[in-house]
């Protein structure tokens, strides 16, 4: 068996708002667009790799949230309606995906065999979380390639952010290697926002620009600050200042995505690509590529 | 219509052990045990509509209601997803959930209703309806709990479905689904191997239930934060469930209480507690903070002219249904004698002299006002502030509060309203009231048919709007 690569790592984040501006069939509410800059930061993410192959997907989602310890998506299809349930006006969503239970199965021997307390999910009546099934469609509409689903493990709301990043580069470094070590090429995935602290209030017409900014300068220039260390290839930096980050900016960084994401990518020195940033009922969200598969030292 | 009434309020945990393996620790059986005791009161109180606050249901754009009429999906809980799933179909009082929407924005607060199918009712609400309303036959409402509202915007919440319930009729239960601690074990464990996660834990969940067990809801309300920093770990929604439904029985701390089960769920303090209005123990409220009546808060920030359209929502803002007074006379105990009868059930008086006194076959009762027993606050709103500057009311509401102590007055001599012969009423306007007041007198006093004069005065002692002398008579005595 050929080694395993991991071909990119993308920082994509969930935001509702993105899946129904888009107007797909699996979506019940209609819009009238919004928030272009960042649903072509996602163009621009599939046109990168558009010509690159791969065999599944990794991804880790802040929405579904667990307090004991990390959960996978354990069974090969899960088909349902999501509704979200903070805004159900937006989106409604009917899924059918696919998962590579083998693959999440490896991850998830390798994180029991490091300490890690993991569990594989095989309740057929589950419903996947919206922000796995948003960054999902994102990413890939047309739902053509199997999806590893990793759970959030809320361990920085039980300890810290010191203790969650520990815990998750550790994660991030056993998925690392049962992706080298299954022979497949794999996207991986952190689905979060940067800043996000949101309104509380919503304008009539969701998708009326005019009333999209970021909630305050603090948070746009915690986001810049993130932002410059993903375009100059700064990783360590990152989880060095997750603390704060994730503190000062209220960041959604706290479910373990972007800790987990750079370690899986062997804390990158190589600069990651900025494909787009927007704000999305005053969060912070930067759509990012790390493109590992030119970066060999990255996958060995 | 009469009108409508909390008549009780439960809080019950939130994990979906209880409906799905009861069997598996003897903690979780005794927790469903718990369940259906508070079910079968629920059932026997004649409640018609049951009201859950749940803290699994995060919400961001202020608070949302459930107003599908049925909703039907399963449930699985995002950890506890070996345990099984839960189907549920619900009967959901559409009405009351528009309205109180309504009642929410009135009084500033940032509201919406869902009715989407398939929409996710979680597990909180889902264990509770299961377990308390196992037939459906109660129609129920449920709300989200705001992860970023504050104690006044969650009292103003409570406020505004007591409101609705009020202006309603409803005979209503509140339920909040909630834990103590929430601290789980972060590793599965075995079902024999459940306890409460640390002593630290336990020990603050056995205070929390002593202050309910004794019926202080409203301290248990003002120890809020610190118990969150204490024994909570910092989810989503943080424990302002309290402040809810201290606002559902107008801040008081004299309620009834009783806790019927306390036990781990997997770490976590899971307790079915049941609180019944009927006043008890010494209940004061030893300190307290706003009694706050109208969210003006920040919101609006899409709208650069925030603070404008905040001020006029405020002015535009009709008197809230009931005050707290806090302006007048000192209040005493009631004197007794031989002949007086005197009620815990009525408000204090403002000098020295017993709420009655029996005088061969009659009762000749002091003058009665619409003052609440206990909080002393003034239902429909006090006539003026502190200093002396007019305020809106309703002399309805009022009128009403009064009818309602003369028959807590009558009950405690072992009487009823039906008992009473002659009313001299005391209007402090009478162009502006009597009008309001003599609808609801119809609707009550009316029908039971003594005779009445009815006087204009200057003032009164406290700032109410009427007050009633009334002549009644005595029951036999045995």
């Amino acid at each position: 068996m050929s080694k395993g690569e991991i071909v990119a790592g993308c920082l994509a984040p969930h935001p509702p708002h993105l899946v129904y501006a888009e107007n797909p069939p699996q979506n019940e509410p209609i819009a009238e667009g919004g928030w272009e800059q960042l649903r072509w930061g996602y163009e621009r993410l599939r046109e990168s790799l558009a010509d690159v192959e791969y065999d599944a997907i990794v991804l880790l989602s802040p929405h579904w949230q667990t307090y004991i310890g990390t959960h996978f998506l354990g069974l090969p299809k899960f088909k349902n309606l999501s509704v979200d349930p903070v805004f159900p006006n937006l989106f409604r969503y009917h899924y059918d995906l696919d998962i590579d239970v083998e693959l999440a199965q490896q991850i998830h021997d390798r994180a029991a065999d490091a300490g890690l307390a993991v569990t594989m999910m095989k309740n057929p009546d589950f419903r996947v979380d919206y922000g796995a099934i948003t960054t999902g469609h994102m990413f890939n509409p047309a739902w053509d390639k199997p999806l590893v689903v990793i759970s959030s493990n809320r361990s920085r709301d039980y300890y810290s952010v010191e203790v969650m990043q520990e815990m998750m580069i550790e994660l991030g470094r056993v998925t690392r290697e049962a992706i080298l070590a299954s022979g497949k090429k794999v996207v991986v995935i952190a689905s979060n926002s940067l800043s996000h602290r949101h309104f509380t209030t919503e304008s009539a017409i969701p998708e009326d620009m005019s009333k999209e900014h970021i909630t305050s300068h603090a948070m746009h220039l915690w986001d810049m600050r993130m932002i410059e260390y993903f375009r100059t290839g700064q990783a360590q930096r990152i989880l060095d200042e997750m603390p704060e980050f994730t503190e000062q900016a209220i960041a959604e960084s706290d479910g373990g995505g972007l800790s987990w994401l750079l370690s899986t990518l062997d804390v990158p020195t190589y600069p990651g690509i900025l494909h787009g940033y927007g704000t999305i009922i005053g969060t912070g969200n930067a759509i990012v590529e790390w493109p590992a598969r030119d970066h060999q030292e990255a996958s060995e | 219509m009469t009108n409508g009434e909390l008549l009780g309020s439960y809080i019950v945990p939130v994990h979906p052990h209880t409906v799905l393996a009861p069997e598996q620790n003897e903690g979780w059986g005794r927790l469903r045990e718990a369940y259906d005791i508070a079910a079968q009161r629920i059932k026997d109180s004649g409640a018609d509509l049951l009201i859950i606050y749940s803290t699994t249901w995060p919400s961001i754009i202020g608070h949302q209601i459930i107003a599908d009429p049925n909703p039907e999906w399963v449930m699985v809980d995002h950890d506890f997803h070996e345990l099984g799933s839960i189907p549920y179909s619900f009967n959901i009082d559409e009405k009351f959930a528009h309205a109180w929407n309504d009642a929410n924005e009135k009084r500033g607060l940032k509201s919406r209703t869902v009715a989407y199918h398939g929409f996710p009712i979680d597990v909180g609400s889902v264990v509770a309806l299961k377990l308390l309303n196992p037939d459906n036959t109660i129609p129920a409402v449920i709300v989200s709990s705001n992860v970023y509202a504050n104690r006044a915007e969650t009292t103003v919440l409570a406020k505004a479905c007591m409101d609705v319930v009020t202006a309603t009729g409803r005979k209503a239960i509140a339920i909040t689904a909630m834990s103590l601690s929430n601290r789980m074990f972060t590793k599965p464990i075995e079902p024999k191997d459940d306890r409460i996660h640390s002593l630290k834990d336990d020990e603050w969940n056995r205070k929390i239930l002593e202050l309910l067990g004794e019926g202080r809801l409203e301290d248990v309300g003002q120890l809020s934060r610190t118990i969150h920093r204490q024994i909570r770990v910092n989810k989503v929604v943080a424990f302002k469930p309290m402040w809810w439904l201290s606002g559902m029985n107008t801040n008081r701390n004299n309620l009834t209480g009783e806790v019927l089960a306390y036990e781990a769920l997997h770490g976590a303090g899971g307790a079915v507690v049941h609180l019944d209005p009927t006043p008890s123990g010494a209940g004061d409220i030893e300190y307290d903070e706003d009694n706050v009546e109208y969210f003006a808060g920040e919101r609006n920030v899409l709208d650069g002219d925030q603070r404008e359209h905040q001020e006029d929502l405020e002015s535009n803002f009709e008197a809230p249904t009931e005050m707290v007074q806090e302006n007048g006379p000192a209040l005493w105990d009631p004197t007794e004698s031989k002949d007086s009868v005197n009620s815990e059930a009525a408000p204090k008086p403002v000098g020295a002299y017993p709420h009655a006194r029996r005088v061969g076959d009659l009762l000749y009762l002091s003058g009665v006002g619409p003052r609440q027993p206990g909080t002393n606050a003034i239902p429909g709103g006090p006539i003026h502030d502190k200093d002396g500057k007019p305020l809106n009311y309703d002399i309805k509401a009022q009128t009403q509060a009064v009818v309602d102590n003369i028959t807590r007055i009558l009950e405690e001599a072992g009487g009823t309203i039906n008992d009473v012969l002659d009313v001299t009423s005391f209007l402090v306007d009478m162009d502006r009231d009597f009008q309001g007041y003599n609808e609801v007198w119809a609707e009550t006093l009316g029908k039971v048919g003594p005779t009445r004069t009815t006087l204009a005065i200057r003032a009164l002692p406290t700032p109410i709007a009427v007050e009633m002398k009334v002549i009644a008579k005595a029951p036999k005595t045995k």
